[in-house]
């Protein structure tokens, strides 16, 4: 019943926090963090349940950021033909469904590649493909403006009764943005994990020929996976292109996939929660030592609670916490075979 | 050693009239030059148990891997209710209903047993994605009617009691037992064991062919692979057996246990063992 009602109790907080909390450096910090934690939650998708570690899924996100900016800012492409190519200033939403969909669309192509390079070529081609697109964004100027990057992206907009539409310039209504994708971004992965869908999906990560051989198409659900994966990642990079009105190419680096992936690993890969906690620790950390220590010395913190984490709970913070409330809950004779449960994981 | 005058009885005259379930024609396997068939032909009748036995080697579970689509045979055909499997991915053998459980692990370990066994059942449901998304009214309804038949079917292998346990924290029999709710679940017309009875002391084994002729009596043919001589000589209404890549006998268990053939190739082996 708890557990149950867990999720709602974190919500609420979220919600009413910027009630009480009115530092806007901490609702920025708050907002960078959850757009990270969205796509934290859909890399969790692809490594946590379809068990295949894509060490380039920032790529989508860049993509979804880099479309939806183009699209709401208008661009040319000049093709070689005689009249460029010219697409208009489009609205905000549409240029942010416009992200998303491109994004599920190189999802679609790297989850059929996925099937035909395994492991660690698939993990490599991954990378590979997040350099390439660094690479086409930093230098095909006429489009991106390469390293001059693309400015001036305007806001999201929210239509209000009597007021028309209004772009969303400050932080609290972005904090509320984020958070209202996040929970959509949740429950999509809630209800579908918990599907048919979702158990061919796990069937894939925990035994693959057992899961062909009952019929199991997993070519099929590794790509549906990765499909919406990287639509999420997408909606979360355009919420960033449109939160910070600046895109550069450094939105495709390296080291964001690493930080989405540390988040999901010790928050707890394949549950729900792992990439929230996980994403809340490891977003908050930094600015809290920022406080107190040193440059050099918040990177050491960083490394060594992350390095502390995956020694000490290597399955994440998440189970770790569910095994611990079960062997403190008061043990009475429990219908099914929960007691029994927790005691074997005990001794284990 | 096979160039010895009996004949490989493929199906005897008599039988004729028995449909035929899976029909293997002059199947060969090569790996690379090295020949682990070299010509195998059988049939499983509808309805019955057939054992593949063989010392190690024999390439019986190479047989399994070219009938259920993970291998493709170097020549030769397998036909189950006029399709040709040989061309087929495993997955749509398997809609085909022919379902195989695997040697070693035949289970979704990080799962609970019931989750494994609705894993099974995929077939069975007709979700897809943008219905789960939404949780349409008709998701639930399924999702309940799955439910049920995982009960069903985790009753008939004496697990319903362990339904919230996680597979891993199985016992090992209890595992081989998980390994055949799933393949069942699949909904199979031809289940294929591989050496499900490995590992279990006589008592489980004993209830362990209490399954499998369960699941025969419910009309899904047996094809098994297996060591346990006595439970193969218990259970099977025909044996297959197979040597070097080439099938030395094959007919009613009485039959095959006084072939020479066979006490040939099963004593060199024991004999070799013992001295080894």
């Amino acid at each position: 019943m708890t557990q149950q009602l867990l999720p709602w109790l974190f919500l609420a907080f979220m919600a009413t926090l910027p009630l009480w909390m009115t530092d806007l450096y901490v609702l920025h910090v708050l907002v960078s963090t959850g757009i990270f934690i969205i796509g934290a939650m859909s890399l969790n998708l692809l490594l946590g349940y379809t068990g295949q570690l894509s060490l380039g899924h920032i790529a989508f996100f860049g993509i979804g950021a880099y479309t939806s900016a183009l699209l709401s800012l208008g661009f040319d492409l000049d093709l070689g033909g005689a009249e460029p190519f010219v697409v208009g200033p489009q609205p905000v939403w549409i240029a942010f469904t416009g992200g998303v969909l491109m994004a599920a669309a190189f999802g679609g192509l790297i989850g059929k590649l996925a099937f035909r390079v395994r492991g660690a070529y698939f993990v490599i081609v991954t990378i590979s493909f997040a350099q390439v697109m660094r690479m086409v964004a930093l230098n095909w100027v006429d489009l991106t403006e390469g390293p001059m990057a693309l400015t001036g992206i305007p806001p999201l907009s929210v239509w209000l009764p009597g007021e028309g539409v209004i772009g969303l310039y400050d932080k609290l209504s972005n904090y509320l943005l984020v958070l209202g994708v996040a929970v959509v971004c949740y429950v999509v992965i809630r209800h579908l994990v918990d599907s048919r869908v979702g158990r061919a999906m796990v069937a894939l990560r925990e035994n693959e020929p057992l899961a062909r051989s009952v019929g199991i198409d997993v070519t099929r659900y590794l790509v549906i996976a990765t499909v919406i994966a990287a639509g999420m990642a997408g909606a979360a990079g355009g919420l960033y292109a449109h939160y910070v009105r600046i895109v550069d190419p450094d939105v495709f680096l390296f080291i964001y996939t690493v930080t989405m992936v540390i988040m999901v690993i010790t928050g707890g890969k394949g549950t729900l929660a792992g990439p929230i906690v996980g994403g809340l620790l490891f977003g908050a950390l930094p600015e809290v030592l920022r406080e107190v220590a040193r440059p050099e010395v918040q990177w050491i913190v960083y490394g060594i609670a992350m390095i502390v984490i995956v020694f000490f709970l290597p399955q994440g913070i998440v189970p770790a916490a569910g095994r611990l409330w079960e062997r403190l809950r008061p043990r009475r004779p429990a219908p099914g075979g929960t007691a029994l449960r927790a005691g074997k994981e005990t001794s284990a | 050693m096979s160039a010895a005058p009996a004949p490989v009885p493929v199906s005897a005259p008599a039988s004729a009239p028995a449909p035929v379930a899976l029909d293997v024609r002059e199947v060969a396997v090569h790996f690379s030059g090295l020949v682990a068939i070299a010509s195998m032909s059988f049939r499983v009748p509808e309805g019955e148990i057939v054992s593949l036995i063989g010392p190690n080697g024999a390439g019986k579970t190479t047989a399994f891997n070219v009938i259920t689509g993970f291998l493709k045979p170097t020549r030769g055909t397998v036909l189950c209710g006029g399709s040709d499997l040989t061309r087929l991915t495993p997955e749509r053998i398997a809609a085909l209903g022919v379902v195989r459980t695997f040697q070693r692990t035949s289970i979704f370990a990080g799962c609970t047993v019931l989750e494994n066994v609705l894993t099974g059942l995929h077939r069975r449901g007709r979700t897809e994605t943008l219905a789960a998304l939404l949780r349409l009214p008709g998701v639930r309804a399924e999702t309940q009617r799955l439910r049920a038949t995982a009960a069903e079917i985790l009753a008939f292998v004496g697990l319903a009691h362990r339904d919230g346990e996680l597979a891993a924290n199985l016992s090992y029999g209890e595992q081989r037992l998980l390994g055949i709710a799933i393949a069942l679940a699949a909904d199979p017309r031809l289940l294929l064991l591989d050496e499900p009875a490995a590992g279990l002391n006589p008592s489980e084994t004993e209830a362990f062919m209490g399954v499998v002729r369960g699941i025969r009596d419910r009309g899904v043919t047996v094809l098994l692979v297996e060591h346990d001589m006595r439970m193969v000589m218990t259970i099977s209404d025909r044996v297959v057996v197979l040597n070097h890549g080439r099938i030395i006998a094959e007919g009613r268990p009485e039959a095959v246990q006084s072939d020479p053939e066979v006490i040939r190739a099963y004593l060199g082996q024991g004999v070799r063992h013992a001295q080894g």
